[in-house]
Formats: C-alpha cells, structure tokens, sequence
C-alpha cells in the first residue's frame, strides 16, 4: 500500500526550525516513502536488515550526523541529528537502530575518545556505511548493571588478550568492526575496536525475535582474541565512557520515538475517517476521537520536549538525567499510542497492511534497550532526591 | 551549455485549500510550500542531467519575495549551481515571464527550461511566453529529450500519440512527466547549497495583463452509495434520474 504519512504539526513547531532544518526532515522523509515504507513489511516479516539501504542513510547523512566533516560525518546540529532519527524511526525502529548505533555508539566514542589515526581509521568507512559498527556492553548477566561486567582484556606486552561475551548486540552479526566494553586487570572499564577477523572473535546471531525483526541481533564472543594495542581508545575510561555514548543514542532514540509515534497516529486518523461501521466513520464516535485526540496531545508535548532538548544539547547543557526523562516519556508515548492506534485499525491493525503492529513490537526494544523503562525513572527519581533506589553507591 | 531552470512554488498536495477577502485571496495560513512538481522533477533534473553529460551550469530562477528562498534553496540543494530570485509577487503569468525573458536575455541561456504547468493555477503559459519574448522557439508537454550537441530530439505527448521533434538551442521547453526521473537530495548537497549563491534582483518595469477576480472551491463531494451487486436496476434508475449521467 503507498505511504500516504503526513506528520502532525499541531503546535507549528516547523516555525522554531530552521529552515535548514526542514529540509533535512523532508529530505529523509521522502526517502524514507521511497526506499523504506515499499519494503520493510516484507523485511521485518523475513527478519532481516535491508543492508542495501545503508547507502542511501549515509548520503542522508544518517551515519554520524553530527561528527565533523572532516571525518566524514555531516557536520550538523543536535537538532538536525533528532530529525534524522524520527524520520528514520517513522518507517521502522530497526533502521533508526542502525542509524543510532553506527553513529552515536560506534562514531561517536571513536570520535570523542579515539586518538587521531583511529578517527582517521574508521571514521570515514562508517559514515560512508562502507562497513557496519556495533556497540558492545551488555553481558548475559549484566543488563541495567553494566558496571558489572566480566568481559576482561590483560596486557600481553605487545597486545591485549581479550575474554568475555556480550549479549544483544544490535548489528553484531553483520559488524565489520565493535566498540566493545572491557576492564582491564585493575577492573577499570576500557572500550577497545575489536575488527572482524580476529581470530578468536565471533558473532553468532540471536534468532526468534519478535521485536525489531528488520534488525539483526546477536553476540559478541572473544576467546582469547589478541587486540593490537593501538584498538584501545585511549582519551576516557571508567564507565562514563560507555554512559557518554548512550547520552546520545538515548537523545536519538526520544526524537526516534516521535516518528514511530506520528506514524501511528497518522494511520490511526486516516483509517478512522475511511471506516464505517454502524453507517458513520468510527471516527465519528467519541471513544474514537478521545484516542485520536489524547494521541496528538502527547505527540505535540513530546515535540516541544525533544526540541527543547534539542537546544540545551546544542548548546552543551543538556544532562543526562534531562535525557533520561526525554527517552523514557516518548518511547512510553509512542508504545501507548502503537497500542491505542492498533485497536482503531481493528483487525486490519494485526496484519502487515498497516505499520502498526510492527512499530508496537518494535517499540517493546526500544522501551528496553539503552537503559529501561524503569532505570531511567529511578535516574530522575536519583536526580530529584539525591538517593539512588537502584544501586548502592 | 548554459541552463536556465524555471521554479515556481505551489502548496505542498496535502495542503488544505481555503481562500479570504471574499474569495479573492488564497489563504496561505499553515500551508506548506514545495518546489512545484513538474519544475523540480522534470525540468530541474533534465537541466542536471544535460549538464552532467556535456558540462556547463545550471541556474534556477524564481518571481517571488524573499519567503521562497527555502524552495529555491532545494533546488540548490539537487544540484542547480546557483540561483536568481526577481524580488516581486508573480502577480499574471505575463509580468512573470516578461521578467525571466529579461534575464534569460541578458545572461545568453542556451536552453530554458520549465515544468509543463504549475500544480496550482495550472495555466501552462509562462514557458510560452518566455519562448516569445525572447523570438525562440517553444516545445511544450515534452516528455523525453535527448541532446547531441546543440541539437535536441524531443518527444512530445499529444492526443493519442506521440509527436517527435528535432529543434537547436536556444529554445524553450515545457517539461512534462516522463522527462527525468525525481531525484532527492543528499547531505552533501544540502551542506553545499548553504554557500551557493541565490542573487535577489529588482524586478524590471511590468504591467499585469490579467486580473483575479474570485476563487471558487469545487462543490463537496457528495456521499458514496454503495449498492447491491445483485441490484442492477436499482444502479441503473440512481444513475438515470438521481446522477443524471446516462
Ligand atoms: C533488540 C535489542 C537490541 C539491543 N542492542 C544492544 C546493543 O547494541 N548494545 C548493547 O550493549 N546492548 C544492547 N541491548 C541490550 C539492552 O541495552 C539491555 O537489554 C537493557 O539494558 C536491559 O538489560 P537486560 O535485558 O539484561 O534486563 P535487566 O537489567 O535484567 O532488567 C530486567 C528488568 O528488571 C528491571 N530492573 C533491573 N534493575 C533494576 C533496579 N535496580 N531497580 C528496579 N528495576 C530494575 C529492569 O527495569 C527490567 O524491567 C539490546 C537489547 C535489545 C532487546
């Protein structure tokens, strides 16, 4: 079925865009009607990654958006990178994951912590999307507690040795290269570039999935893999480097939420206007309109919540914590209005004619990954009070 | 080959449409602009895709005031290597054309090229009116053209058929579907075109030719019927007496 998406703009929040801004939006947003929405279903329904798209996402500037030019990335504002995200996120969660991993959790610490020969290195073959990053940090037993990991790296003189798994590693079976989470012998967390072709390194995928099935999941395992010495990022360790990462993935992913959001409601509005039952559009009876209604005013707050974050984070000032509260209240709206948006389609919402049921499964990851639903509460409860509930300090 | 591309903006397809001041102006509250469709995926692309094979520029102009400037910004962002905007309301399509035709002749284009119509006013008279300011030759609803130098073939769709034709530069043309194919930016184009230049101009001395003196909406689309598949009949005597069609 043609993509007939038309975004809701209930607040006119086109107006504190710039209009370089828009045109980035509507760039990735024509490309997304042109190359994303005529395939994904069948994609998500074989569960696979529609590699060949990377090209397109990086001509887009989706790969590193905000990494300077210099190196091969867009050179763009946090605002700009937000948009990307929601548009990408708009025609599947599975390919703004790819976009988000490849550019704020592989680029972006290569960038920040790497040295010079190392961005010089992996920069521009990443943001080209001539190869595919991962990010390495979760472990079987150390989810929302990474700080506990196990994987561990022993200087060998003229190598490190590397030993542990990771678990859910988005893009882990197609990566060409991994940003991976390791202490050293004195339990200090280090992130090390682990290539393919290692020997020792492998990465088996994870099959079954029922949530973001058009993304590619699976393990990083090290046996003994001996990493050259110059793979480790040198400029910051400790577990604030990985944190660093997922501060911009996770500011990513609340702009990301919008679009799997406005999707939803779009086809929800739509459907609702074209379907009789009892001789009247549905979208004639009041428990209808209050969905609709309840969903557009939960969309133009995440807006207005995402840009004024969008600002602070252009400016240097946004926290963690701020970002904490963007990715837990739109990833918890767009999953609601998934839900509410599959009932207006009754029927018709379970099947792969409309985005519906893909975006809600899909959204099931996103409320998980990069720090649960409920850790990025106990954050901002940690922020406000000054107490942790999840970890003695 | 030097290109003169012709850009007009038109509301986005989805925009609602509604009019003021007693149906005398077209309300542009909350409308979205593009580029209009036949210039930016037809004559646009073509001009580009002349200008890759044989080299030359491509410059796209535009009659309007300075709230424009971000479509014309994406045509620079497609490829057109610079921009010209007449600081001026398009007000008839005469007063519009008379101010490209003084560009295009001072700046010696070989080729103008335009979109077959605008999606708004649909009234496919710019183009021509260019071509005969300038006394060249003018192919209108063109579909297909191909360059060898300075002499162009082109396809013309007329009723029923197609019309092929063989012209030399300089000339006008109108393009229509089928010409090229729709390209979308990319992020190296969009950073590129924060440096091209979009030079504003003063708009020469025109006159109107035209007045618009009211806009009317279409009537509202009635409700649908859905009949039996059994009851032909009943079909028949809605569409004799109610639809009054047959
Ligand atoms: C599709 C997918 C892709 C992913 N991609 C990546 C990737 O690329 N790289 C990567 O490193 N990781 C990735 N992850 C892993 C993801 O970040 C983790 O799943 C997430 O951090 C949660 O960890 P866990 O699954 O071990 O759950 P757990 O940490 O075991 O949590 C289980 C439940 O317990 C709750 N909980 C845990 N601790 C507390 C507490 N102290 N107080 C209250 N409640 C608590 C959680 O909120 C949750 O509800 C991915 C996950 C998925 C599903």
């Amino acid at each position: 079925m043609a993509d007939r998406f038309q975004a809701p703009d209930y607040y006119q929040i086109d107006d504190l865009l710039t209009e370089e801004h828009k045109l980035i939006r509507n760039t990735v947003r024509e490309w997304v009607k042109k190359e994303v929405s005529p395939i994904i279903e069948d994609y998500a329904q074989k569960a696979e990654y529609p590699i060949q798209l990377n090209k397109g996402i990086a001509e887009l500037g989706g790969f590193g958006p905000y990494i300077p030019t210099e190196y091969g990335g867009a050179g763009l504002d946090q605002i700009s990178y937000g948009l990307i995200m929601q548009e990408l996120e708009r025609g599947d969660s599975g390919i703004r994951s790819a976009a988000s991993v490849q550019s704020s959790l592989v680029m972006y610490p290569i960038y920040q912590y790497g040295n010079e020969e190392q961005r010089k290195k992996y920069l521009p073959k990443l943001a080209s999307g001539e190869w595919v990053g991962s990010f390495g940090l979760t472990e079987p037993d150390h989810g929302s507690n990474p700080g506990g990991m196990i994987t561990n790296f022993k200087d060998k003189g003229d190598h490190y040795l590397l030993n542990g798994a990771k678990m859910w590693i988005t893009n882990s079976p197609i990566c060409d290269v991994a940003v991976v989470w390791a202490k050293n012998e004195e339990g200090r967390i280090h992130g090390l570039v682990v290539e393919r072709g290692m020997e020792g390194f492998t990465t088996p995928e994870t099959h079954g999935k029922w949530s973001l099935r058009a993304s590619r999941t699976g393990e990083l395992v090290f046996d003994n893999v001996k990493v050259p010495k110059e793979n480790l990022l040198p400029n910051k360790s400790g577990l604030g480097a990985p944190l660093g990462c997922l501060d911009s993935a996770r500011y990513g992913i609340a702009w990301g939420a919008i679009g799997a959001a406005m999707d939803c409601y779009d086809s929800a509005l739509r459907y609702s206007k074209e379907r009789i039952q009892f001789d009247r559009p549905i979208a004639s009876y009041q428990l209808v309109q209050k969905k609709l209604a309840e969903m557009l005013t939960e969309i133009t707050k995440a807006q207005l919540l995402v840009w004024r974050l969008g600002q602070l984070k252009n400016e240097g000032k946004a926290t963690t914590q701020q970002i904490s509260m963007a990715k837990r209240n739109n990833v918890d709206m767009a999953l609601k209005i998934a839900r509410e948006a599959r009932q207006i389609h009754g029927g018709m919402g379970i099947t792969g004619e409309y985005p519906i049921m893909r975006h809600m499964m899909n959204l099931e990851s996103v409320i998980t990954y990069e720090g649960t639903h409920d850790i990025h509460l106990l954050i901002t409860g940690m922020d406000i009070t000054g107490i942790s509930a999840f970890r003695v300090d | 080959m030097k290109i003169l591309v012709c850009i007009s903006k038109a509301p986005d397809t989805t925009a609602k449409i509604a009019f003021t001041d007693n149906n005398t102006q077209f309300d542009t509250n909350g409308v979205q602009f593009i580029i209009n469709p036949y210039d930016e995926w037809y004559a646009l692309v073509k001009g580009l895709e002349i200008k890759e094979a044989q080299g030359g520029s491509v410059t796209v102009i535009n009659v309007g005031k300075a709230d424009n400037d971000p479509t014309i910004r994406k045509a620079l962002a497609i490829g057109a290597d610079d921009a010209v905007r007449i600081d001026a309301e398009p007000t008839d399509a005469l007063y519009t054309a008379k101010q490209i035709a003084k560009y295009a002749k001072e700046n010696n284009f070989d080729l103008v090229l335009c979109g077959k119509e605008t999606i708004d006013y649909n009234g496919s008279q710019v183009g021509g009116m260019i071509a005969a300011i300038l006394d060249q030759p003018f192919i209108s609803n063109a579909s297909k053209m191909e360059m060898d130098g300075n002499k162009a073939t082109v396809q013309r769709d007329i009723q029923g058929g197609k019309e092929v034709i063989e012209v030399e530069t300089p000339f006008v043309l109108s393009a229509a579907k089928g010409m090229a194919e729709a390209r979308i930016p990319n992020m190296r184009g969009i950073m590129a075109a924060r440096t091209k230049p979009l030079n504003v101009i003063e708009p020469a001395e025109a006159e109107n030719a035209t007045e618009i003196v009211s806009y009317e909406l279409p009537p509202a689309k009635g409700d649908c019927k859905y009949i039996d598949a059994d009851n032909a009949a009943e079909l028949l005597e809605l569409l004799r007496n109610e639809a009054k069609v047959i």
